[in-house]
């Protein structure tokens, strides 16, 4: 994190952006991955572009067995959003290792592998299976996942909780890999669990998670999904995000964070990264246009050079500096309407 | 990277927008996706424009591709206004643009050899046999087909059925044209008379479900093409999936955008559909409470 003065007055060529980053030690092409959940294993969207091309692919939370998921519909188009209830359908750790993960070391792509337990256990387990593997960039924990041992409660709801899964994950993957934590916004202070999952051992965080919704039919008069509640995405939770990653930016702000909530545009990327972010998620806007993550890579370039930026780590927590008077006399119209 | 396999997704151009009964037909320049297309595969239409709050996209079977002439190769949806998305796409006009993803999923499988097949469909599902008829009667294949809809202005494409088959059979559940009745009425005696191998099938669940019991029963094979609510119909957000029954006898929920939208009808789970049945793969034990 170098400038934190403004530097847009002349705008940069194009090619003098470099957009590589490094998040928490990895080094990345550029800060654009996609989010859990939102590009199964990758495969599917290297028809549509590169996926070598984007930062990162994070590949769908897995977890030890594989899982069924929930009964359909799982799925409710909510304005400017979602809410989905797909319960983690998945293959399971042993077929994930044997088929998905090399599919994406065989094509080169940066490998970030979501997991997610319902126990202590389950996690320690799959860390120790995921951080052996050749090829695995870094972990993402989705403690957005309930707890059978504590009535179900959701990980990511209790700082304590959430803490115990990242110290037993640190434990197991090696200490080159990174590991973030992915946090969930619906909780009463995100600061603390935030902090008490840095202290167990994360090497950075992701915010945020789909927020806690509901939809009903108004034929039926019931809840739309077959889950009933579903987890909220799209750029109408953007703003929500962008506040969390702000909140634990100012708090602790050498903590690496990865920005994800309705990223749409690269203005939008840009955004999470001037309130904090180092790098970006790109989830449900995918299903909208396949090829948004690549074409997010492109326009935070445009958006960069047009704001006199070379690199993103010159943005990154610059909207947490107060404005110099300088910037004032700038042709902030401009910058409005390009 | 892209191949020349895998689906396209363009900025299509609008070539003309008509009504055909109660649907719209829907032409849109989109070169490369005829060479690609075969039948059962469908479009995957973003709607709303750039700024749309309607994120998902819409999926429509296609109905016809044609890959060179003046415009450089079209796609031609059918589509009934069911919503916000439907709606926004009987507005365009000429020249407008749509940014669609096409072709999609698998499509029907053909018979290796020439038989006879009937080919059924409730509503809009008619829109992809035209394109299958053709392609069975190159291969030598009888061609019979039935089509179906609650009422006339329902039924699409009767007129092309008698071009494309050797016989056709219309049934209406209202009676304002054809049989009174449902395709299911009509189909066993379809079956008896022409000895038909495969029968297709297009329309809705309950429809597809009494196809293939009726096709079974005739020793028939059936494809059915299904219609699973998609939001990104490219196999990434799992929300499209129904329990089918795999070459190892289990029960797995599978992804009808890619893995369908065509199923062999003895292997999807028609009676449940919409749950998680028990014994499924990753299902936890005892089941989904219904
Ligand atoms: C493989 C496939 C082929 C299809 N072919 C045709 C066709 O040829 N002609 C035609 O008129 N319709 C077809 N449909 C149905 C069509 O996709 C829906 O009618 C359309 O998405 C409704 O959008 P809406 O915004 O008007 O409705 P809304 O109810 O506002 O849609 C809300 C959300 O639900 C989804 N949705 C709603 N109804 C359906 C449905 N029946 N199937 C799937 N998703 C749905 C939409 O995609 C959207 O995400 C097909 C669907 C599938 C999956
Ligand atoms: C269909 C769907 C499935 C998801 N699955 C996962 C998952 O398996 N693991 C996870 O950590 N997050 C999952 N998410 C959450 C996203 O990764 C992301 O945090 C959230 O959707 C917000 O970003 P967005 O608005 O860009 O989609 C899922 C989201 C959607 C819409
Ligand atoms: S519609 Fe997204 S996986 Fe099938």
């Amino acid at each position: 994190m170098s400038a934190t003065t403004w530097s847009g007055q002349v705008p940069a060529a194009l090619e003098e952006v470099d957009l590589r980053v490094d998040l928490a030690g990895m080094r990345l092409k550029n800060p654009v991955m996609t989010a859990s959940g939102c590009a199964a294993a990758g495969r599917e969207l290297d028809s549509f572009f590169d996926v070598t091309d984007i930062g990162a692919v994070v590949t769908k939370s897995v977890m030890l067995d594989p899982r069924s998921g929930n009964p359909t519909p799982r799925m409710a188009e909510t304005p400017s959003g979602m809410l989905n209830s797909i319960g983690l359908q998945g293959p399971g750790i042993d077929s994930f290792l044997a088929t998905d993960l090399p599919w994406l070391v065989s094509r080169k792509a940066r490998a970030v592998v979501s997991i997610a337990g319902s126990s202590l256990g389950e996690y320690a387990e799959l860390a120790r299976r995921v951080g052996n593997s050749p090829g695995v960039s870094a972990v993402e924990v989705n403690i957005s996942c309930p707890n059978v041992h504590n009535r179900g409660l959701v990980f990511a709801c209790d700082p304590y909780q959430a803490a115990k899964v990242m110290a037993a994950v640190r434990r197991d993957v090696p200490r080159d890999v990174p590991v973030f934590a992915k946090l969930s916004a619906d909780v009463t202070d995100l600061v603390t669990v935030a902090e008490s999952v840095m202290a167990a051992g994360a090497t950075g965080l992701a915010m945020i998670n789909t927020l806690l919704g509901l939809s009903i039919d108004p034929v039926t008069l019931r809840p739309v999904l077959g889950g009933v509640t579903g987890g909220l995405s799209g750029p109408a939770i953007r703003p929500v995000a962008l506040r969390c990653v702000w909140q634990v930016h100012q708090a602790m702000p050498d903590v690496p964070i990865i920005g994800i909530g309705g990223i749409r545009t690269g203005l939008d990327a840009l955004e999470f990264m001037l309130a904090g972010a180092s790098a970006v998620q790109v989830g449900t806007i995918i299903f909208h246009d396949p090829s948004a993550p690549i074409r997010i890579v492109t326009e935070l370039r445009a958006e960069l050079a047009a704001r006199g930026f070379t690199s993103p780590s010159q943005v990154v927590g610059l909207a947490h500096t107060p404005t110099a008077d300088s910037l004032a006399a700038t042709d902030l119209e401009g910058l409005r309407s390009p | 990277m892209t191949t020349s396999a895998g689906p396209l997704q363009q900025r299509a151009e609008v070539l003309s927008l008509k009504r055909v009964g109660a649907y719209h037909h829907l032409t849109l320049v989109a070169p490369g996706v005829a060479e690609r297309f075969r039948p059962g595969q469908f479009a995957a239409l973003a709607v709303g424009g750039p700024e749309s709050a309607l994120l998902l996209r819409r999926s429509f079977s296609i109905y016809r591709v044609r890959d060179s002439g003046t415009y450089g190769g079209t796609v031609e949806i059918i589509f009934a206004v069911t919503g916000k998305g439907t709606a926004w796409l009987a507005d365009l006009v000429p020249h407008d643009v749509v940014d669609v993803v096409a072709p999609l999923g698998r499509p029907f499988a053909l018979p290796k050899e020439a038989v006879s097949c009937a080919l059924v469909a409730g509503g809009y599902g008619s829109a992809p046999m035209f394109a299958l008829s053709g392609r069975l009667l190159d291969r030598g294949c009888a061609v019979h087909m039935v089509l179906g809809a609650s009422t006339e202005s329902r039924l699409f494409g009767a007129l092309e059925a008698r071009r494309s088959a050797q016989s056709v059979i219309v049934t209406t559940e209202d009676g304002s044209v054809g049989i009174k009745g449902r395709v299911t009425d009509v189909l066993p005696e379809v079956l008896e008379r022409t000895g038909s191998a495969v029968v297709y099938a297009c329309g809705p669940m309950g429809m597809l479900a009494a196809v293939a019991q009726v096709a079974e029963t005739h020793g028939a094979w059936s494809q059915c093409a299904v219609e699973e609510a998609m939001a990104c119909g490219v196999g990434v957000c799992m929300t499209c999936v129904l329990p089918v029954i795999g070459e190892d006898g289990r029960t797995r929920m599978v992804r009808s955008c890619v893995e369908g939208p065509v199923f062999r009808g003895d292997r999807v789970r028609w009676s449940d559909v919409g749950t998680v049945p028990e014994g499924t793969l990753g299902a936890p034990s005892g089941g989904w409470p219904q």
